[in-house]
């Protein structure tokens, strides 16, 4: 097994300073922060696909967004081989721009609705001086034919698409510069089921084809699990629990993990219910001490209010941030 | 026989655009028992959120209603004066939405908009504190006594609807339309919802329509359900039935496009796009994307028919439809 990592993520953090008012200023509060990603680690192997999954506010996109340079990190590094893609300016970054690509939520915004999908391929194509002129066109159709759609929609503007046909559109954009890693940042959220299946099956077929590595961000368990080989859960900014899918699924260590999988309503059969839990996430701007989610965990002790657990291994692979995992779902 | 709640028969809704007409709801029959979920389940377009407005008469213009009959409580809503219809709504059928930030009023606070919502408010301030505080605790809002003074806005989403619910509880209707009531939520919260919600309608007896495009929930939470496409009810069953032996095309490929936690069950898309709905023609909407369609299938009325007890389906082919999982 090819197990260099493309991707090595340590310790990355940022944070979103929330804006000081007058008030606060006279009062002398000290300045507050959203902690969107607060202490981040992972390797993602070359070919494999790592889902990120999590609740609103986690930070997941931020993490996805950190990782390509389109948010600047506040600390931590990002090496990809052995460049730290964190410390590069815009300038030495730009080679890394074209090995990384993006595919964003909502077709219907990642989209300029004024230019044809023929012209916005082409502009990709020529900015990274992909080609030649004269064999741009049959890129394009090539491009188009490998999302699934006909050489002859090059004419059409977004508006003609579909919301399926359109993140088809955004994908070929992503693919247009042959990136080595895709971060797919809830590509399916905003699809219609029987649509979302049909790109979920484009990038998994694509990903073989092609021998992409991926990082893919959702909410939806059962859509993660789908296409990840290995998954790594945030809460409030940290990892909770990584592992291999299968495991991650079959044996889910973290009670958040565990939550989640008991929350998701299964069309398969009866529910699984494994643990509920109440209340809502806390604020990321006043992160709970301790472990953070232990205002809303049915395991906590009175050390998880004190110390906050590490990511430690507890298998092979298979990560966990929990003072409790052995002795409730050992 | 239990008298249902509510009983819809043949609705018919319009939609007039520059292009011509959207058929946008179709022959839609069903009736909810007191006490009943009924899903009505279905992707984007299909019908499913007009044919629930349409229900209290509030569809936004230019859609309007062109036929059929909603009885409730021995009226037909549909013929009553706007001004009876108002003393239904609400009182003895309520809604809540996807988002209810549309539904509260972001100028008043959480206490007036509940008080207003109580059908035998007491005079004493006190007592009518207390009453709404004890709403706020049924519902699961923590620090409810603060809480009565806080504005929609100020509310996470999860909360805001639990306030929805607990205007529900005061109100105590006959019969509620949930139109995605989770939808807008993370996971965690939709499943506190849920249980919420159920734990209402059994504590109320209400009859509940939910309104969803997730099969998981129609799976967990329904007892019988309707399958919406283009406009119209093509599958109707009692929910563990309808996963067990679907007998609509549609209703397998809906199934089979739902990623399962079981990593071994293929992802089987359904092919091509839902179809254009001003002048839809004739046949089966469903054809173009039908793996079982036959020339048969491409002309006239297909017949919402009796295919076993308590279930209908609207396919010719509903005898040969097989189960959503090839083992």
């Amino acid at each position: 097994m090819p197990s260099e990592p493309l991707l090595r993520v340590r310790d990355l953090v940022k944070h979103f300073p929330l804006p000081r008012t007058i008030l606060d200023v006279v009062g002398r509060r000290p300045p507050e922060a959203v902690r969107a990603v607060d202490g981040v680690s992972f390797d993602l192997t070359r070919g494999t696909t790592l889902g990120l999954v999590g609740e609103s506010g986690c930070g997941k996109s931020t993490l996805g967004r950190c990782i390509l340079r389109l948010y600047q990190p506040d600390s931590g590094a990002v090496w990809y081989g052995d460049v730290d893609l964190a410390a590069l300016d815009e300038r030495a970054l730009a080679p890394f721009r074209r090995r990384m690509q993006v595919v964003l939520q909502d077709p219907y915004s990642s989209l300029d609705p004024r230019q044809s999908v023929g012209s916005a391929l082409m502009e990709v194509l020529s900015v990274h001086g992909i080609g030649t002129p004269a064999d741009r066109p049959g890129r394009v159709a090539t491009l188009l034919g490998l999302v699934g759609l006909n050489a002859a929609d090059a004419h059409k503007y977004p508006g003609e698409f579909s919301g399926g046909q359109r993140q088809r559109i955004s994908i070929a954009r992503a693919l247009a510069v042959g990136p080595e890693l895709l971060v797919a940042d809830e590509p399916v959220s905003a699809l219609d089921v029987s649509i979302q299946a049909q790109i979920l099956r484009l990038l998994l077929d694509l990903r073989g084809s092609l021998g992409l590595t991926m990082m893919f961000i959702s909410h939806d368990l059962r859509v993660v699990r789908y296409l990840s080989d290995e998954v790594a859960v945030m809460y409030l900014g940290k990892i909770v629990e990584q592992a291999p899918a299968a495991a991650l699924f079959s044996r889910p260590l973290h009670p958040y993990t565990l939550a989640l999988l008991s929350a998701i309503p299964e069309v398969e059969a009866a529910p699984r219910q494994l643990i509920e839990i109440e209340g809502e996430p806390p604020s990321a701007v006043r992160v709970p001490r301790g472990c953070r989610f232990h205002p809303r965990c049915p395991w906590r002790t009175p050390r998880c209010l004190e110390e906050a657990p590490a990511l430690r291994s507890l298998a092979s692979g298979h990560f966990v941030a929990c003072h409790e995992a052995e002795r409730h779902a050992g | 026989m239990t008298t249902p709640a509510l009983q819809v028969t043949d609705l018919r809704v319009d939609i007039p655009t520059r292009r011509g007409i959207v058929e946008a709801v179709r022959d839609v029959s069903f009736s909810v028992l007191p006490g009943e979920t009924f899903a009505l389940v279905g992707e984007s377009g299909s019908g499913k959120t007009t044919v629930c407005r349409a229900l209290l008469r509030l569809l936004h213009p230019p859609a309007r209603i062109t036929g059929g009959a909603v009885r409730f409580q021995g009226r037909d809503l549909l013929r009553l004066r706007e001004r009876d219809l108002e003393a239904v709504r609400g009182r003895g059928i309520a809604m809540v939405f996807q988002d209810p930030m549309t539904a509260l009023n972001p100028v008043l606070t959480i206490e007036r908009q509940i008080g207003e919502a109580l059908t035998d408010a007491p005079r004493d301030r006190g007592e009518r504190r207390r009453r709404l505080v004890g709403l706020l605790r049924q519902v699961g809002i923590p620090d409810a006594e603060h809480r009565l003074r806080a504005y929609p806005h100020q509310l996470s989403g999860g909360q805001r609807q639990r306030v929805m619910l607990a205007v529900i509880l005061a109100r105590r209707p006959a019969v509620l339309l949930a139109d995605e009531p989770t939808t807008a939520l993370d996971v965690t919260i939709q499943a506190q919802i849920l249980r919420l919600l159920a734990s209402l309608q059994q504590q109320l007896g209400m009859a509940l329509v939910l309104v969803t495009h997730d099969l998981g929930i129609v799976r967990q939470v329904v007892h019988r359900v309707a399958v919406m496409y283009a406009g119209r009810i093509v599958e109707m069953a009692p929910a563990a039935e309808l996963f067990a032996r679907p007998r609509h095309p549609y209703t397998v490929g809906l199934i089979a496009s739902v990623p399962s936690m079981d990593r071994d069950r293929p992802l089987v898309p359904i092919p091509g796009t839902p179809p254009d709905l001003v002048g839809l023609g004739e046949g089966c909407a469903f054809a173009p994307r039908c793996p079982l369609a036959a020339a048969e299938c491409r002309r006239g009325e297909i017949p919402l028919r009796d295919v076993g007890p308590e279930r209908l389906s609207r396919c010719l082919k509903a005898e040969l439809v097989g189960a959503p999982v090839a083992v």
